[in-house]
């Protein structure tokens, strides 16, 4: 299997390094960059909300945190248009994380639903300030970014932004890599099938949760802050934008929650089609209704994901042709809860690095 | 001093239609253990069935809640039914999602029929107001606040003097155990789930009439009917009652103290501070163990 991984993920790398030269239409490329741009920010929620389980909905907080730190640090330092606002986006996302620090104790002193809902809280509570914080942000009337030289005009403007984005996803998917590979990640899975368990077995779950929520926010915000410099000017409704939380949201669920490649395939399959959408329908409220039913079609008919399911079918065709009883049934029975098959298998295939959980 | 007298009563004025709204949420989801996010645009699209029937229909505010609370329990059943309860697995988070979904949903389609424009129900009992004790009120404060008391009073009387009451409480307290003795706990939900959309449609007529409202209204509203279940603690509807009036009247009076632009925020702060003491709420819970 590992064989076959390699040099599979480096022919993807190419491929993904040459689809902008292949297609060069900017209107094309200009949909690539926010796939990536949303593929890196749904692999980065995922490695806290996918592995801990606590379903995080307000991360569009630190993509606003990074699209501000950005802007203003280009404002206040006079930053030229060009490559130099590259250098600040890792930045914009340390300024995110630091957010994250405080607003991720107070979140994390709750669980389930609590949490989700003081996530959306604190989401409500950063756009407020974005409006209010006038003499800092401007208020509703926003900030604008440094505008790249002339000569990036055409086919090429796009170009540095995708490259970028390229590397924040590859950053983002190889943290994501170690953490589920590592004892860390082993120690956010034990909380996410059982945190009580977890603590007792002397996994330290108040700083294993803090850090993965620090890491998300981290990505998130080196996305938010990207994606303002790409878009050239922000406001608080759409640096602060609710639907981001749920599309990422959405992306992770549908690949699969949890899962290394699970997000960024749910991006590669929503973020052309919304995009799509938001095109053709923009002028109504089309692309929500569509949104929302696409969005309820995948929680109901398929609530672990592609990645998942077709695991599970491989797993059963695999059972069925060997033919055998040795081997591990999955899922072993409807009656048992999943949770704990999975950190069963997830710790596993984490020892021996075979790479079924791709 | 005048001012902060004035800012008090309309708090708890407007306290008591936040309060029929969140019992919504916190019934819902103290039975069914799930969490609304469509509440706040249900309660918008109440208030547009209310705009639709005065109108197109000329019927009264008041009198109209006789045909869109019935409309909107049908609806909250349909919800359940559909979309709810095929949810098997890890069904807490995944209802977060679906039912954000179907706030999505709803905004889309008011979006399509009423464009995203700003409107406000009228009636004589919203322009005209009386004075009182130096005070002047309009009328649909203190009507949307008698509307409330009578609703949450039927509703205790439901609660807690009913058969289904009973079967009610009995899922809220143990859902394995209620199904054990009998209780048809689907049923329950079902109807449990009609019963918060209805209170929206009555919500959302006094919400439309005191405040200007478009399809993209529910996201605040949701944002604040969250914090006011979480501050009395999820599930506990006394605790919902009393956050919504002290949060309402806290709003109010830091919008004539501080400045209107940092109401909001001062409502957000205050859910931040009371978690940081106690992070299961005034009334709730702490969260157990599950098994």
């Amino acid at each position: 299997m590992r064989i076959v991984r390699i040099p599979g993920l480096i022919a993807l790398l190419a491929l993904a390094i040459a689809f902008p030269f292949v297609f060069p239409d900017p209107a094309i490329t200009t949909v690539a960059v926010f796939t990536l741009l949303f593929a890196a920010a749904a692999t980065g929620w995922n490695i806290f909300s996918g592995y801990t389980g606590y379903i995080a909905l307000g991360h569009a907080a630190y993509f606003g945190v990074g699209s501000y730190a950005i802007a203003l640090m280009c404002q206040d330092w006079n930053i030229p248009g060009g490559y130099p606002p590259f250098y600040l986006v890792p930045l914009a996302g340390l300024v995110a994380a630091v957010f994250a620090i405080p607003l991720g104790w107070i979140a994390l002193r709750t669980r389930r639903h609590t949490f989700v809902v003081i996530t959306i809280a604190i989401f409500f509570i950063l756009q407020l300030m974005a409006y209010n914080l006038g003499s800092i942000t401007h208020g509703s009337a926003g900030l604008s970014l440094p505008i790249p030289p002339p000569d990036w005009g055409g086919d090429f403007f796009n170009l540095p932004f995708y490259f970028v984005a390229l590397a924040i996803l590859l950053l983002a998917l190889g943290t994501s890599w170690w953490v589920r590979n590592s004892k860390y990640g082993l120690g956010l899975l034990a909380i996410r099938d059982d945190e009580d368990r977890a603590l007792g077995l002397g996994v330290k779950t108040g700083p294993y949760k803090l850090v993965a929520f620090v890491i998300s926010a981290f990505f998130v915000g080196m996305v938010g802050a990207l994606h303002a410099y790409f878009i050239g000017s922000i406001f608080p409704a759409f640096a602060f934008d609710a639907l981001f939380d749920v599309a990422i949201a959405l992306m992770a669920f549908l690949g699969g929650l949890g899962t290394l490649a699970g997000p960024i395939l749910g991006a590669l399959i929503l973020e052309p089609t919304q995009q799509y959408f938001t095109i053709q329908f923009s002028e109504n409220g089309y692309y929500l209704i569509i949104y929302g039913l696409l969005f309820l079609v995948i929680m109901l008919f398929l609530p672990e994901g592609i990645l998942p399911t077709m695991r599970r079918l491989w797993l059963r065709w695999l059972a069925s042709r060997k033919n055998t009883k040795t081997m591990p049934a999955w899922p072993p029975t409807s009656t048992q809860p999943p949770r704990a098959t999975t950190f069963r298998q997830d710790a596993e295939s984490a020892g021996r690095k075979d790479g079924i959980n791709l | 001093m005048k001012l902060i007298v004035d800012a008090i009563i309309t708090g708890i004025l407007t306290g008591g239609v936040y309060a029929l709204m969140a019992s919504g949420l916190t019934l819902i989801f103290g039975v069914m253990d799930i969490i609304n996010i469509g509440q706040g645009a249900l309660v918008i699209l109440g208030a547009y069935l209310s705009y639709v029937l005065q109108e197109n229909f000329h019927i009264d505010l008041f009198l109209g809640l006789l045909i869109t609370m019935p409309l909107m329990f049908l609806l909250g059943v349909f919800i359940e039914i559909a979309f709810i309860r095929p949810l098997k697995r890890d069904r807490t988070m995944l209802s977060i999602l679906v039912t954000f979904a179907i706030a999505l949903i709803i905004e889309g389609v008011l979006g399509l029929f009423f464009s995203t424009n700003f409107v406000q129900l009228h009636a004589w009992y919203v322009d005209a107001s009386f004075q009182i004790g130096g005070y002047y009120l309009a009328y649909i404060y203190v009507f949307g606040f008698a509307l409330s008391v009578v609703l949450l009073a039927g509703l205790y009387v439901l609660l807690y003097r009913t058969k289904f009451g009973y079967s009610l409480r009995a899922s809220m307290q143990d859902r394995t155990s209620a199904q054990l003795i009998g209780i048809d706990v689907e049923q329950v939900s079902a109807i449990t789930f009609g019963i918060g959309v209805a209170l929206t449609a009555a919500g959302g007529m006094a919400f439309g009439a005191t405040t200007a409202f478009n399809p993209g209204s529910h996201y605040d509203l949701i944002s604040r009917l969250l914090v006011i279940i979480i501050l009395g603690g999820m599930g506990s509807l006394r605790g919902a009652l009393i956050a919504s009036l002290a949060m309402l009247v806290i709003e109010d009076v830091t919008s004539v103290l501080v400045s209107p632009v940092w109401a909001s925020t001062a409502f957000f702060a205050i859910l931040v501070i009371v978690l940081l003491v106690r992070p299961q709420g005034l009334f709730g819970q702490l969260e157990a163990r599950r098994q």
